[in-house]
């Protein structure tokens, strides 16, 4: 399967595909310990990200977002890359930190709504993800 | 997007590693949500403070240890613990997450935050930013409340990136920070009759409607002749609870809304809700799962309680004692009790047998405090956290119907308007 989309956070990042018909509430609605989904109102609750390439439309609900996904990522619970609909700087934030403090990359892929590949678990993927430019110095 | 010599210094590593990462996040935020540039903030409320896990301890640890320095007052939200009361959330139980939300107190004390552990900031002297302000706010209903009431302007600022652009002192020029971002689109036309207008309890539901009808848009509500703060506060808790609403005018109410062409800039509401007594009915009836039987908890102060809401308690109160089997507990700010004491209150409270809970919040504490079997609330956005949070039943009431339901034991519904 090919994907295209744009760069939220660059890298690298292969596993199976789980597409998330609904956004993610990280902050009490993933399993820590097993990186599963245990928000009782999610569609894809019991669904495991850990290892995946986790696609969906983006995260919801409390601040706590950043630093659940980072922990996640942190105990090796977490995506191998996210394909999100929505620019969400909850997500980007978890996973510039938890690259900066403990070295995991997890790369992060916009695409336009009807680019989602069908809700479900699908084959192996890989995501590349290049880096952006910083942006221009105002003079 | 551009930069100013100095941002693009700080984001080389010029004034730190620190300085650097909180920039690396805010400029990707900007460059996702497509901002050309970032605005100086005055202000922030954080909630980075609210210890989730080893992550935000560690990177609050990097930032001690990297020397970063705050360029703005930055308050901080409600914790996962009360320092004073260790019992609540007791560390033999949990030990991880208690030596880790102490630890994290200290810190963002230790990098210059002003120890307001609390979710309502904005009902203390200093914590309320002006018309016009830019500032970064976190938690939901501040965001709301900071927006919508004072007329500040925020987008929701998650946890790393709320401390990130109190260090810088930006945040991306983008949404709820622009002009064009604050207008209104989306109309809700109360039609109801004045008993309901008058209820207490409307604002709460005024709120999950917005939560629930407005996605993303800015809503305007029409036909409210009056609220009081706290009602606009129950109105912010609640939109931010059922949706994702960080901002809400209402006509005539709100510093930016004395009319409709000022709250839609001219252009009129793109869509339409009407608010009819059906709609709050249903609404109403979503948040209890129990109208009769026995209460064993009470739970106010949801944001945390004001003032206000505390003389209202008492005057409400009287004479009475709350029933011995039942467990009533107000969750409120250090700075906010110390007011009650000064005014005593806090002997009439503990004499009527009601516990106050500072710095956190009763829907996400352990099972140990009493909060267990059928629970009321006057706040919709404890009715609606606590049920997937602790496995209660919860009871949504005005504080008058609280209080009578503690004193009996039983709910004690008044039929005013039928739920």
């Amino acid at each position: 399967m090919n994907i295209e989309g744009r760069t939220l956070h660059p890298g690298h990042g292969e596993g199976d595909l789980l597409v998330l018909r609904e956004p993610l509430s990280f902050w009490g609605g993933l399993d820590l310990k097993t990186g599963v989904i245990i928000d009782q109102s999610h569609p894809e609750v019991g669904q495991s990200l850990a290892g995946r390439i986790v696609a969906m439309p983006g995260s919801r609900g409390s601040s706590g977002t950043p630093g659940v996904l980072g922990e996640a990522l942190r105990l090796g619970v977490g995506p191998a890359a996210l394909v999100v609909t929505k620019a969400d700087v909850n997500l980007i934030a978890g996973v510039i930190v938890a690259e900066a403090l403990y070295g995991v990359n997890c790369p992060i892929l916009q695409v336009a709504p009807h680019e989602m590949p069908p809700h479900g678990v699908a084959d192996r993927c890989t995501i590349m993800a290049q880096r952006q430019d910083w942006p221009a110095v105002d003079d | 997007m551009k930069l100013t010599d100095a941002e693009a210094h700080w984001l080389s590593g010029g004034k730190g590693k620190a300085q650097q990462l909180a920039m690396q996040l805010i400029v990707a935020a900007a460059e996702a949500s497509g901002a050309l540039e970032l605005v100086p903030i005055d202000f922030a409320h954080i909630n980075s403070c609210h210890y989730s896990g080893r992550l935000s301890l560690d990177f609050a640890e990097f930032l001690l240890a990297e020397g970063a320095q705050l360029s703005v007052p930055t308050h901080t939200n409600a914790s996962l613990i009360d320092r004073a009361n260790s019992g609540l959330r007791p560390a033999s139980d949990f030990p991880d997450e208690v030596a880790g939300a102490h630890r994290l107190m200290d810190i963002y004390e230790q990098l210059g935050c002003t120890p307001m552990w609390s979710c309502a900031p904005y009902q203390q002297t200093d914590g309320r930013p002006t018309l016009g302000q830019q500032i970064a706010g976190s938690e939901s209903n501040a965001v709301g409340f900071f927006n919508s009431v004072l007329g500040a302007r925020t987008n929701k600022y998650g946890d790393l990136l709320d401390i990130s652009a109190a260090i810088i002192g930006r945040v991306p020029f983008v949404g709820l920070h622009t002009d064009e971002g604050r207008l209104a689109t989306h109309l809700f036309e109360l039609r109801l009759p004045d008993e309901l207008l008058s209820d207490p309890r409307l604002p709460h539901v005024l709120g999950l409607i917005l939560g629930r009808e407005a996605n993303t848009a800015v809503p305007v509500i029409m036909g409210l002749p009056a609220a009081e703060e706290d009602d606009l506060k129950a109105i912010a808790a609640a939109a931010a609870t059922a949706g994702a609403v960080e901002m809400f005018h209402v006509i005539g109410i709100t510093p930016e809304a004395p009319t409709l062409d000022d709250a839609t800039g001219g252009r009129g509401p793109s869509r339409t809700t009407v608010v009819d007594s059906q709609l709050v009915a249903s609404m109403l009836a979503s948040l209890s799962s129990r109208t009769a039987g026995s209460v064993s908890a009470v739970c106010l102060g949801t944001p945390h309680f004001s003032v206000a809401e505390f003389g209202e308690l008492v005057r409400t109160l009287g004479e009475a004692h709350t029933h011995p089997s039942v467990t009533v507990i107000v969750t409120t700010s250090r700075s906010v009790w110390a007011e009650v004491q000064l005014r005593g209150w806090d002997v009439l409270l503990g004499a009527a047998g009601i516990q106050v809970v500072l710095d956190t919040c009763t829907y996400y504490l352990p099972r140990s405090t009493g909060v267990t079997g059928t629970v009321m609330t006057n706040s919709a956005k404890w009715a609606y956290y606590a049920p997937g949070m602790l496995d209660v039943e919860v009871v949504f009431a005005s504080l008058a119907d609280c209080v009578a339901s503690a004193i009996a034991a039983e709910i004690r519904l008044s039929n005013e308007v039928a739920a």
